[in-house]
């Protein structure tokens, strides 16, 4: 439905967008994943012709878009629409705004006097339609973008990040709305978030976007537990990155050496391959130390260097010979009478490992 | 001192007694300049979307001179205009020198550069976003202009009040352009010019005293367009 194939952009000396490929299907929910200014906001805008891309091909449906006529281009741009990062209210009431883009495809006035208050009531403003745009909180305005948004019934849903300045119970809204727009209407949405956990909760497919390359694309569960490489998996917390040696490898059990302790892991890989071994925190499980062997394959003992609190979580950081980053809870934190400078049994299994060759 | 006192009791009579000739030049006078204010608007705004929306070469020099001409001398404007309307110059067989619409010719000349550099400014106070979120709802490049130029009208309108404000208050050009004939050409500002310098203090300080009043006016509209 959407591909772009090879899109480099510049504006002026800066390079937004590096050689960026992807396609994007119909009816799917994709999310664009990445820091501040890594370029996710520009695919966007060039997904909506915003602007132009300095070489690459974008297609829109069949129709590669980058070189068309600004005239040409309205057609296929009145299919989509956009919601910006911080919406602007138009001078006037809820119900002009929501009505503009209907106005500008010259829809019957009694269409519009329908579709308005629809499409209101499906981002939860009903009986809106009179206020002054300009005098709405930020939630309510950004509903109203999105209400102004789908009013046209477009078939593609863009949205840069939605939901970055709101409050969670307007961000939770929003999520539902995004989630009930594809599934009521066939909608295809592309979104950008820097918000990991949101692109996990929403999306079919997420790419994430590292200073100006796609550095993966997959569904939550590639992204989150198979990061293709160290920029991925950085940025989705992965926070255990280690690099090694595979040393034995029986039947895909493999041994591998890291700052000489072994790690067991899953792979098929020979003996001598180097490799990327990526693991979640919270796949970390925690003991005392007493001799009772667990399930996992790996087990240490270790020392807590750092502990850092998150709410109902802590971080901590312990030294089993490499530096390991685990989460576990504060009530168990508590429990086991846990403080920097104590030793603790430390436990992980050998396929909560991800292994990459390196150099791959 | 005693005169001063005098002469704006005088004043005040001629005013609330409603005095025939003060009315008449008062009506000449913005009779005038709405009317150099509406020719110029329709002028000045679509120039002014013009070169905000279009990318051309020399845009900035452009937008430098027009700021520069927001200090055109009036006595420059009634210069060349006078030059272009008398008998000998391009225009000179439409007989316009020594009339109202000679005098409004003068004031469009004298305010245009003032009302395209407002339109300018209020254009570009349209966010960028305002104006991505327009094409972004399927406007056509239509449809965008007359809709940013919408979101703009206050900040515009604005820029159109201080137009009219410049044209009225000015003397220069309506003197050179009109003459200050009596009862065809006499405006407020040229009545006052030519009644001081005859001593008749008391007419004078009524006329002043009307034109400050149109002048208050003139800012509280555009203070209240800006609050909005």
């Amino acid at each position: 439905m959407i591909e772009f194939d090879h899109v480099v952009m510049n504006f002026g000396e800066k390079e937004v967008l590096k050689d960026v490929t992807f396609s994007i299907k119909k009816n799917e929910i994709f999310t664009f994943i990445g820091p501040s200014g890594s370029g996710k906001t520009t695919i966007i805008r060039l997904i909506d012709m915003l602007e132009r891309p300095t070489s690459g091909k974008i297609y829109i449906g069949d129709t590669e878009v980058s070189s068309l006529r600004e005239r040409d281009r309205i057609p296929i741009r009145r299919k989509m629409s956009m919601v910006f990062q911080k919406p602007s209210p138009l001078r006037g009431t809820v119900f002009d705004n929501v009505a503009m883009g209907l106005f500008f495809r010259k829809v019957r006035r009694e269409e519009i006097e329908a579709r308005v208050p629809e499409a209101l009531e499906l981002v939860g403003l009903k009986g809106y339609e009179e206020r002054k745009a300009g005098t709405l909180s930020g939630g309510e305005m950004q509903r109203v973008a999105i209400a102004r948004a789908i009013s046209t019934r477009p078939d593609i849903l863009l949205l840069d990040e939605p939901t970055a300045n709101l409050d969670p119970v307007s961000t939770e809204k929003i999520e539902k709305l995004v989630s009930a727009l594809k599934e009521r209407f066939g909608i295809t949405v592309i979104l950008t978030t820097h918000d990991m956990v949101q692109g996990q909760r929403l999306a079919d497919r997420i790419g994430v976007v590292i200073d100006g390359r796609i550095g993966q694309i997959g569904t939550s569960k590639e992204i989150f537990y198979h990061p293709m490489n160290k920029a991925v998996a950085i940025m989705v917390g992965v926070d255990n990155i280690f690099e090694g040696v595979v040393a034995t490898n029986d039947g895909g059990l493999a041994s591998v050496e890291v700052d000489g302790i072994s790690i067991i892991a899953t792979t098929p890989f020979p003996p001598g391959t180097p490799v990327m071994l990526y693991m979640r925190p919270e796949d970390i499980t925690f003991h005392v130390i007493d001799g009772v062997k667990s399930s996992a394959r790996n087990e240490f003992t270790g020392r807590i260097t750092k502990v850092l609190p998150m709410g109902p979580n802590a971080r901590l950081k312990i030294d089993i010979g490499v530096i390991l980053t685990a989460v576990i809870t504060q009530r168990s934190y508590e429990e086991l009478d846990l403080a920097p400078g104590r030793e603790i049994g430390v436990a992980f299994k050998a396929s909560a490992i991800h292994v990459v060759e390196k150099n791959a | 001192m005693s005169e001063v006192v005098e002469g704006f009791i005088q004043a005040i009579q001629l005013i609330v007694t409603l005095n025939g000739e003060v009315l008449e030049i008062t009506a000449r006078s913005l009779l005038i300049s709405l009317s150099a204010t509406l020719i110029g608007s329709l002028i000045a705004i679509p120039i002014g979307g013009f070169i905000h929306f279009r990318e051309f070469g020399g845009k900035r020099g452009l937008v430098t001179i027009i700021q520069t001409l927001y200090a055109l001398p009036t006595v420059l404007a009634g210069l060349l205009v006078f030059l272009l309307l008398s008998r000998s110059g391009p225009f000179g067989f439409f007989n316009l020198l020594f009339t109202p619409t000679g005098m409004i010719i003068g004031q469009v000349v004298l305010i245009i550069p003032l009302m395209i550099g407002m339109t300018l400014i209020a254009l570009s106070g349209v966010s960028r976003t305002i104006q991505d979120t327009v094409i972004t709802l399927g406007a056509t490049e239509t449809q965008t202009v007359i809709t940013i130029v919408k979101e703009a009208r206050f900040a515009i309108l604005g820029g159109v009040i201080l137009g009219f404000g410049r044209a009225i208050s000015e003397v220069g050009a309506a003197m050179m352009i009109g003459g200050n004939i009596r009862g065809y050409t006499r405006v407020l500002t040229t009545a006052i010019a030519l009644e001081t310098s005859m001593g008749n203090l008391s007419f004078s300080i009524a006329l002043g005293v009307i034109l400050l009043v149109i002048a208050m006016l003139v800012t509280g509209i555009v203070f209240l367009i800006q609050e909005r």
